[in-house]
């Protein structure tokens, strides 16, 4: 049996075990749309540049909720469902049986991109039937790629946050703490009104900044293929860091 | 053949010694307890061989294998119980046991899986809803999923209700008569005296003992105690049972190597008298006895 195999066992029993859990699948689902319907009606007004062009401020919520609801789905769920599994002495068996610790892994994070492209797939879908957000033709490839670069990058994140969280009661407490400011702080929650503000200068040391202007840029552009090379190169090495920490510091058995 | 041969073992954490420089073996087809109090260096020692913990010195061998080297092969042939542990909970009983099976090359059906364990009937239960005995059972379970040679029950029976206890340890005379090789820690001593072929008991790091259950400390060999109560008007007793005898509120309690006569003669001076001897007992010393002499003798001589 091949390690990729049972890579593809663990995904399909998260998936059965996340589904049984409605409660959870339904908000995983149900919490980025709150926020777009929330966001635009309190500030949806008016219009925002964007990728060099104006676009309403509801429509460019669409596009600030697609990247908040991927981080959410990847770097959040990961690290929280992670800290849990492990608290409750799970990862120790996965270690004491043959599987390979990278099928687990490997697993893990295929299950949590699956959620993103299904959460995707209905924000799109939400953002183009009520919000004028067209669904992104020319710029296709980019917007794929942007979202894979990142689902991969706040995976490995998400993995190496696991390392410094002392217990799963701490863990939504830490990743939101680790996560809401850089959110508020890179244009997604407020779109930036002034781009030489300080916090701005903050923002660009994180690799959520670079997630949004990559995604803003492939799902609005109107001229060019929407790639950010600059943007995605940053976000994909804070990623590999992420990866190389998560690989040599991740913990399988609880830390108390 | 040896299941497990330990040489020397010892781990450190800083200044303390966890295991202090042991050595034993398991032999292969039985089932052999680790007994000893909470903190004695049990688990660290099981879980040394199951790979999950580094060794400071000292040599370990599991199937011929190191487990220091975490050798898939190695994991695929061992299954392991840990103390405290975990399955999803919104899988059912049949999904988790599919689940850990699928990963080993050789793995046992489901169905007789949950026959070995008794959770035939809860097959389709999930894990969530089932009672803490269950779930333990359900640990037992996926540990036996790949059809291991040799198991790891690291104080499988801790928090169990004495029925709940019974249920278990007929689940591991089950492992036994499959062949398995089952090597168990326990501090229950009647655990280790109902299930185990060969004890040893360990306390500070050390084993301080080692034998089958049923000689352990000399137990075999040690004093027999009589108990009775002697009425006041039943005069003294004869001249040599009077010697080892201890006179406590009327409750006397005499020490012997010879039950057969001293009973003999004792019972023989009663009915000769006409004397009742209420509340008379024979006890042989119990594995409690000699872990509590052992383990006190261990404490008196630091």
């Amino acid at each position: 049996m091949s390690d990729l195999t049972q890579a593809f066992r663990v995904v399909r029993y998260t998936n059965k075990a996340f589904w049984r859990n409605p409660a959870n699948a339904f908000f995983t689902f149900a919490f980025p749309l709150m926020f777009l319907v929330i966001f635009t009606a309190l500030f949806g007004t008016g219009t925002v540049p964007v990728a060099g062009r104006e676009v309403n401020t509801s429509t460019f919520y669409v596009g600030a909720i697609l990247t908040f609801a991927i981080i959410t789905a990847t770097y959040t769920n990961l690290a929280i469902n992670i800290s849990f599994t492990r608290d409750a002495g799970i990862l120790k068996r996965i270690r004491g049986t043959p599987l390979a610790s990278w099928s687990f892994m490997v697993g893990r994070i295929l299950h949590a991109v699956l959620v993103t492209v299904l959460l995707v797939i209905i924000v799109v879908a939400f953002g183009a039937l009520f919000y004028d957000a067209e669904v992104p033709t020319d710029t296709l490839p980019a917007f794929l790629v942007t979202m894979a670069v990142g689902a991969a990058s706040f995976s490995a994140l998400g993995l190496a946050l696991t390392s410094v969280i002392p217990n799963a009661d701490a863990s939504p407490a830490i990743v939101n703490a680790s996560i809401l400011p850089l959110l508020f702080l890179s244009g997604i929650f407020i779109p930036i009104q002034d781009p030489n503000a300080w916090y701005v200068t903050v923002a660009k040391l994180f690799p959520v900044y670079h997630f949004a202007e990559a995604m803003n840029s492939a799902y609005f552009s109107v001229s060019g293929s929407g790639f950010e090379g600059q943007h995605l190169l940053i976000l994909g090495a804070w990623g590999l860091a992420g990866a190389i920490l998560a690989a040599r510091f991740f913990s399988w058995e609880p830390r108390r | 053949m040896s299941a497990i041969v330990v040489r020397d073992l010892v781990k450190r954490y800083g200044d303390v010694e966890a295991v202090a420089g042991i050595s034993f073996e398991v032999p292969e087809g039985g089932v052999f307890a680790f007994l000893g109090p909470n903190g004695a260096g049990k688990t660290t020692t099981v879980e040394i061989c199951e790979g999950f913990r580094s060794r400071t010195s000292g040599s370990v061998s599991v199937l011929g294998d190191d487990p220091a080297r975490r050798d898939r092969r190695m994991k695929a042939r061992i299954g392991i119980v840990l103390q405290s542990t975990g399955v999803d909970v919104y899988l059912t009983v049949a999904e988790t046991i599919e689940l850990y099976r699928r990963l080993y090359p050789d793995p046992r059906p489901v169905d007789e899986i949950v026959e070995v364990v008794g959770l035939t009937e809860k097959r389709d239960a999930r894990v969530g809803k089932l009672s803490g005995g269950q779930q333990r059972r359900l640990d037992v379970a996926v540990a036996l999923a790949g059809d291991p040679e040799l198991l790891f029950l690291d104080e499988p029976t801790t928090g169990f209700d004495p029925a709940a206890r019974r249920g278990a340890w007929h689940v591991i005379r089950n492992l036994k008569d499959l062949g398995k090789t089952v090597f168990l820690t326990t501090h229950y001593m009647d655990e280790a005296q109902n299930l185990a072929d060969e004890v040893a008991i360990i306390a500070d790091g050390r084993i301080v003992a080692q034998g089958p259950p049923g000689t352990l400390g000399g137990r075999d060999t040690a004093a027999t105690r009589l108990r009775f109560r002697l009425p006041a008007d039943a005069g003294d007793l004869p001249e040599p049972l009077r010697a080892g005898a201890t006179i406590t509120d009327g409750l006397v309690e005499l020490t012997t190597t010879d039950p057969t006569g001293t009973l003999h003669q004792l019972t023989g001076w009663a009915v000769d008298r006409g004397v009742r001897l209420d509340a008379l007992e024979v006890a042989r010393p119990t594995l409690e006895d000699i872990y509590l002499q052992i383990t006190e003798g261990e404490a008196g001589a630091e």
